[in-house]
Order: C-alpha cells, then structure tokens, then sequence
C-alpha cells in the first residue's frame, strides 16, 4: 500500500499508508493530523484542510477546481503554487509527500 | 411512532440471488412522525442499508455511510431532476428549478463558483464585527426582559437583521420571508395539506420576494449587489442573478433561524451543558457543530438516480427518487458513540447537516460564523438560560425547528 509522508509545521514527519482512492482529507484526521480541521467535512467551503503539494507529487493530482481555486484564496496560511484541498484530492498508487501549513484558522 | 417494515423482493432477472429491500409503509410528513422522527429513523438504519418508502415511491438511505455515498457522487444520484420528492424528468412541477441547487456538472460549477467568491471565509471576515455588535444587541434585550421567546427574540430577530442586511434588502417587509422560506421548504414534500395552505396564502409574499431580488431595490455593497455584478461581468444573465438572489433569501434564512432555534432550545433542556459553554465560550463553534448534528435542520431531501446503479450490495434502477435521510445518518450508531446524547464536548465535525459534496451548503460558513456569534454572546452574558415553558415545533416538510422557546434569563456578574 503506497504511503504518505505529512511535514509537519515544527519540520517533523509523520507516514501513513493509504490505499489508493483514499480521499486525502479523510486520511489525514483518520491519522490524526493536527491542523487539518477540514470544518466543512469536504464540500470545498472552509479552506481548513490546505495542504501543500510540491513537485513531483503535484503532477499526479488533477488541476485545481474551479471552486477549490475560489476556496484556496481564503486559506489562513498563503497560498502557493502548490496549494491544494486535501479534501479535493485523492490518494495515487504511490508514495507521496504533503506538507502541513501551521495555521487554517 | 413505531414503524415496522415488510420486505420487498427485487426482481431478479438474472436469477441471481434476490437481495430484499425493507418496505416502510409510513408517512415521513406527517405531524407525528415529525414531533419526534428519531425512533423511526432508528428502524429505517437498522432496516438496511437502502429500504423504500412505499407510500411515495422512493427509495431512502439513513445510514450515514450511504447518505454520504450517495451525496458524494453527483453523476449517479443527480440533483437536476429536483431535490424534492416530484421528479423534473417525468413531471411537470409548478416551480422552476433552481439554478444552484437542482443543477448538475457542468452546468452547477460556474455558478457555484461566484457564491463560493461571494460567501467565502475571506469575504465573511469584513463582517464579523457587525455581526458580533448585532448578537450584543439580541441577547442584552432579552436580559432586560428577563422572560423571553429564545426564537423570536433570538433566533429569528437575529439573522432576520444580519443576514438580510448582509444581502442588501430594505428593512421594510422583512416579515414576508419567513413564509417564504416556509413555502420553499415545504415544496421539497409532498404536495399535502402543509404544503397547499402555505402556497394558498403565498400571493403577497411571492409579490414582495420578486421586488426586492431587483437590482434596484438592494444596497450597493450587500451579496445581492454582488450577484448583479458577477452579472455585469458577464458570469450570470440578468435573470441569473435576481434568481440567487431569490436562493439566497430562500436557503440562508430559514435554515439558519432553525438552526439557532435548535441551539437554544437544546441548550435550555440541557443544563449541564449549558454551563460547559456558559463557563468556557470559546466552546460556542463545537457546540454549534454538536447542534447541527443532534438536530439537524435539513431532515431530508431527495436525489434520483440517472442510471441503473447499486447501492451497498442493492440494486437500484435509473429515475428512481432516493430519499435521504441527513438528520438520521447524524444519529446513527454506526458513525457516532452514544448519539443520541447531545454531547457539546464531542467531535461532531463530519455531521452532514449542511450536506457534503459538490451542493454541500454554500452557505455554511456564514451560517457556521452566526451561530458562533450566538452562542458565544450567550455564554459571555447570560448565567441563567431556563425554560419557562415547553418550546412549540414548527411542522415542515423539510426542515426541523421551534416557532416558540419561552426562556427565563438572567445577566452573568460582570
């Protein structure tokens, strides 16, 4: 089962695998992730599940929605080229790395 | 109201083994399944996974897995053939479609977009100050009171201040929406006896509603205004816009009143957990969300399948209206430790009281940000919140709420 390293804001890692087709959002408070509060339950509203995904992991997720594109703007933590809605996206057949901002709130 | 259920057997044309789907011969509209719904949603869940409702024809999800399955996957249970109980694909309806909410991909994204813009927390956080001025307001008026309608004085005078004036609607005639929201929700039922008295009194309501959606009638920086912009933008038509304004006073007034109503009068029959607030505001956003979960707002509503489909091992055929039960997957056992207890300490967040999804509320932060407002004033300025009578329910088809919560209150020490 292919797996995924959170970074943690303190520079910390933390893996859990997850079978592909996991919703990552799911997975991460399933593991317990601090600061992922994903306060919307995954309708792409509250922005609380923001997560950053550098190359090469980016490449294997779909573009940015048009809703999650909206949504991005309100993350607390800024936005970068790779912000993504953990709740948006789901887990491909290999290993990927996701980097935790420190705040959502 | 206990509600036994017979089996219904699937045809099976494959001779395959037959599943049977439990039949429920209930009314789910009815006052006295509605004055207290949760023991039959109890035998729906333990039913099955999916069962039907025979008296309408449809069949119905309760457990919180399926409700989520099935709100989670637009293209197999769609929302343009109507979220209520007649199907747009087969019969006519007496009411347009709503551009939003009974749309489907990829029609549903692009407007979706621009109250997502219009709403989003960013947006909302110009606002907060106001709102929080306005709550002072409510909730030291009922302290000079002393005994107070924890609904109208609260729950409904509150959103019917701050939320209209956050649309941009005169403040004159506000007293038309509450009807208006009553109309909406009921229309998502049956067309019963509910539903035929509120539309037979409807004519002035209707009349105001389309006057204040109007480009003029709003104020120039309110979500209205906003909406007729995206309109000049060329995002939306004309129509378009005056038609979300009309969405937006219909699903972001209603819902909310009930659902500040709820807290209340949850609150009120629970003073053990009124004092865990009352002693620590900064528990007034999980309260909320513990709330929205105990007694969820949105009972239910309906999508239709757009093609032959299985469901947790049953097989469904296409335009089939599946009722969904939100407030029941919000109390099942299978998701939730004890849950029927109303339990402010919880982790009631992945209740689905706004829905989930692709028509998860679009709303929801607003509505999120004004019961926490609520509350937490409450719980910053009254010691004493206790019933000074039993709370009256209000029968919708849809949506669950009070008309009446008389309260004694009394000031915290400052």
């Amino acid at each position: 089962m292919p797996s995924i390293t959170f970074v943690l804001p303190d520079g910390t890692e933390k893996s859990v695998e997850a079978d592909p087709g996991a919703n990552l959002m799911r997975t991460a408070l399933a593991a317990d992730i601090a600061s992922i509060v994903a306060e919307c339950g995954g309708a792409a509203m509250c922005a609380t599940c923001h997560v950053y995904v550098d190359e090469p992991y980016a490449a294997l997720f779909p573009p940015v929605g048009e809703v999650e594109d909206e949504m991005l703007d309100s993350a607390a933590e800024g936005r970068s080229t790779a912000s993504r809605l953990s709740c948006q996206l789901t887990m491909p057949d290999r290993n990927i790395t996701l980097r935790i901002p420190a705040s959502q709130q | 109201m206990d509600s036994g259920a017979e089996l219904f057997d699937q045809a099976t044309p494959h001779g395959s083994q037959p599943p049977t789907v439990p039949v429920f011969g209930v009314d789910p509209y009815a006052d006295d399944f509605l004055t207290d719904p949760y023991a039959d949603y109890e035998a729906f869940r333990d039913a099955g996974p999916v069962i039907r409702l025979s008296r309408y024809n449809a069949y119905a999800v309760a457990r919180h897995e399926q409700v989520q399955a099935v709100l989670t996957q637009p293209d197999i249970f769609c929302s343009s053939a109507g979220i209520g109980l007649t199907n747009f694909k087969k019969e006519k309806s007496w009411r347009t479609p709503s551009i939003i909410l009974e749309a489907d991909p990829p029609d549903h994204g692009p407007k979706r977009r621009i109250l997502t813009r219009i709403l989003s927390p960013a947006a909302l956080k110009k606002l907060r100050e106001e709102f929080e001025r306005q709550a002072a307001f409510f909730v030291d008026r009922m302290i000079e009171k002393g005994t107070c309608d924890g609904i109208k004085d609260l729950a409904e005078a509150y959103p019917l201040k701050v939320f209209a004036d956050a649309v941009g609607i005169p403040a004159e005639g506000r007293e038309h929406l509450l009807p208006y929201g009553d109309l909406v929700f009921n229309a998502f039922g049956p067309i019963n006896e509910r539903f035929e008295k509120r539309m037979a009194s409807a004519g002035a309501t209707m009349e105001w509603i389309k006057t204040i959606c109007s480009r003029e009638a709003l104020t120039p920086d309110g979500f209205g205004s906003q909406l007729y912009a995206a309109a000049d933008a060329g995002d939306l038509t004309e129509d378009e816009a005056a038609l979300l304004v009309r969405t937006m006073l219909s699903a972001g007034l209603d819902t909310t009143i009930f659902t500040l109503g709820n807290a209340v009068v949850a609150l009120a029959r629970h003073p053990e957990q009124w004092a865990l607030l009352r002693d620590d505001p900064s528990l007034a956003r999980a309260a909320l969300e513990e709330v929205m979960r105990y007694e969820s707002t949105f009972q239910s509503f309906y999508r239709t399948t757009t093609q032959p489909t299985e469901l947790a091992g049953v097989r469904i055929e296409a335009e089939q209206k599946i009722w969904v039960g939100i407030a029941s997957a919000n109390r099942d056992p299978r998701r939730w430790e004890d849950p029927t207890r109303f339990d402010i300490l919880r982790r009631a967040s992945g209740n689905l009281a706004f829905g989930t999804g692709i028509h998860g509320c679009v709303g929801q932060m607003i509505a999120r940000m004004e019961g926490e407002i609520v509350l937490r004033t409450l719980a910053e300025r009254v010691a004493e919140l206790v019933p000074a009578g039993p709370p009256t329910i209000h029968f919708n088809n849809t949506v669950r709420g009070f008309s009446a919560m008389p309260l004694t209150v009394t000031a915290k020490a400052s």
